[in-house]
């Protein structure tokens, strides 16, 4: 890999399948049950110049756990943005301060650009409608840990034109010949572009409305959020909002392996009451970010996970 | 040669020919050629041409175009050529050559680009994906560049 970590292409097939056999053998010291301080005397840098919850915490959660320490700075950050600093003022800083970085900026394009103006490795946690390629690689880990493999058939709802998950996630799946389905509204389909791209790198791809007829074939259904604020105004939103929603009851047909996941956090497209079924995986999928970011730490920093830490 | 002919030779300066009909006036802005420049500028638009249909032809005084400067204008003049002259006679010929890269040419179209940013002083950098018909890519945020927008994004 590369020193950064911008979007999925950095990394090749043969070193996210060895991200994803280290991120199984990290589950006990993800969980606490064992210390690992493979990261000892390390600090991560957290710039997070957009809000977030999840990815945020579960970069520095994956740090400490591995013995290493982390400086959020997105609160500095945010005091010099509005200061006026430039992106590279800013990040120059952390470069000085830190052994890496993770950043989350409103802008596309962000992290490469950071990435040219630091010497440290720079982990894009998103850039604008960009890359996200940490949420895919615990994506990965989720549907590899389920099922044992990447080649299935992935159903993908909701909001796939703005959502830079189900991008990401659809170009990793298709390099492990993955057969997917896009279900959206028209006004959120997947954008042509991207579909393109898919069916040139030979993606076997369908594009449909009904969520329903898609679901006794499906061994992942990845739903996302449709999102007010894409839409210019409330009536637009109502006529989608409530389109693609699973509860209990609509999951009588599907396969028993069949698992769903969701990058949270929900609205209500997943009903309460399939929390308790084998099929939600959404959980699970959280606490994968954990796992799949201490594997890519200790492989950013060329530390070997000792046999004994999955004992 | 006859259409070289329509404005006076020039004495010493560079002749930009090949410009594509009507593209004239931006490779003028993109060579920062102004009024406020002192030396002489003869314009020539929609000179028959065998090869294009017709051209457009600058001509300018007193300054030698570098093949940096004609790199440029690949963008709007893929097929230009410059004659360096040096007392009446052309002294070099140079065509735009393929570049890999577009740095500090123009502005990436994608009005969300990190590079929109306010004061961000790291180059602008479009990748060329392929020559011809061109086609960009901004190295930051990868998006494909619109080649109708990019003129009014030029540097
Ligand atoms: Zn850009």
């Amino acid at each position: 890999m590369a020193d950064d970590l911008i979007t999925m292409d950095d990394l090749t097939n043969e070193q996210i399948e060895a991200l994803l056999k280290d991120a199984e053998k990290l589950l006990p010291a993800a969980k606490g049950d064992v210390y690992l301080p493979l990261l000892e005397g390390k600090l991560l840098g957290n710039m997070f110049f957009e809000p977030s919850t999840r990815t945020r915490m579960s970069f520095e959660t994956a740090m400490k756990r591995l013995g290493g320490n982390v400086v959020n700075l997105g609160a500095l950050a945010s005091s010099s943005v509005t200061k006026g600093e430039t992106l590279f003022d800013t990040m120059k800083m952390v470069d000085g301060y830190c052994d890496v970085a993770v950043l989350r900026h409103p802008r596309q394009g962000a992290a490469q650009y950071a990435a040219d103006a630091c010497d440290i490795p720079i982990l894009n946690g998103g850039d604008g409608a960009g890359h996200h390629p940490t949420q895919t690689l615990l994506d990965l880990f989720t549907i590899k840990q389920a099922h044992g493999k990447l080649d299935l058939n992935v159903v993908m709802v909701g909001d796939l034109r703005y959502g830079r998950t189900v991008h990401s996630l659809s170009h990793a799946l298709s390099r492990f010949g993955a057969n997917l389905t896009f279900i959206a509204p028209p006004a959120l389909s997947m954008p042509d572009e991207i579909i393109e791209d898919l069916k040139a790198s030979g993606a076997n791809i369908t594009v449909s409305e009904d969520l329903v007829s898609n679901l006794p074939s499906a061994d992942v259904i990845y739903m996302t959020r449709i999102q007010k604020e894409r839409f210019p105004d409330e009536d637009e939103y109502q006529k989608v909002a409530g389109i693609y929603k699973l509860s209990r009851k609509d999951l009588k047909d599907v396969k028993e392996s069949m698992i769903i996941m969701h990058p949270l956090p929900r609205v209500d497209e997943i009903h309460p009451n399939v929390d308790s079924t084998p099929h939600a995986a959404y959980f699970d999928q959280a606490f994968n970010g954990v796992v799949a970011r201490m594997a890519l730490l200790c492989y950013l920093f060329g530390v070997a996970i000792p046999k004994e830490a999955s004992q | 040669m006859s259409e070289m002919r329509r404005v006076t030779a020039i004495c010493n300066g560079s002749v930009i020919d090949h410009i594509p009909s009507g593209a004239a006036l931006k490779v003028l802005r993109m060579l920062r050629i102004s009024g406020k420049n002192s030396n002489p500028v003869s314009l020539v638009m929609n000179v028959p041409s065998g090869k294009y249909g017709a051209k457009d032809i600058i001509k300018v005084e007193d300054r030698e175009l570098t093949q940096e400067e004609l790199d440029r204008l690949s963008i709007i003049a893929p097929h230009a050529s410059v004659a360096i002259i040096r007392n009446y006679s052309v002294a070099k010929k140079r065509t735009v050559e393929a570049q890999k890269e577009l740095v500090n040419v123009a502005k990436c179209t994608f009005s969300n680009c990190i590079t929109h940013g306010n004061r961000e002083p790291q180059s602008h950098r479009l990748t060329v994906i392929s020559v011809d018909p061109l086609q960009l890519r901004c190295h930051y945020c990868c998006r494909t560049q619109d080649m109708d927008a990019i003129i009014d994004n030029l540097l």
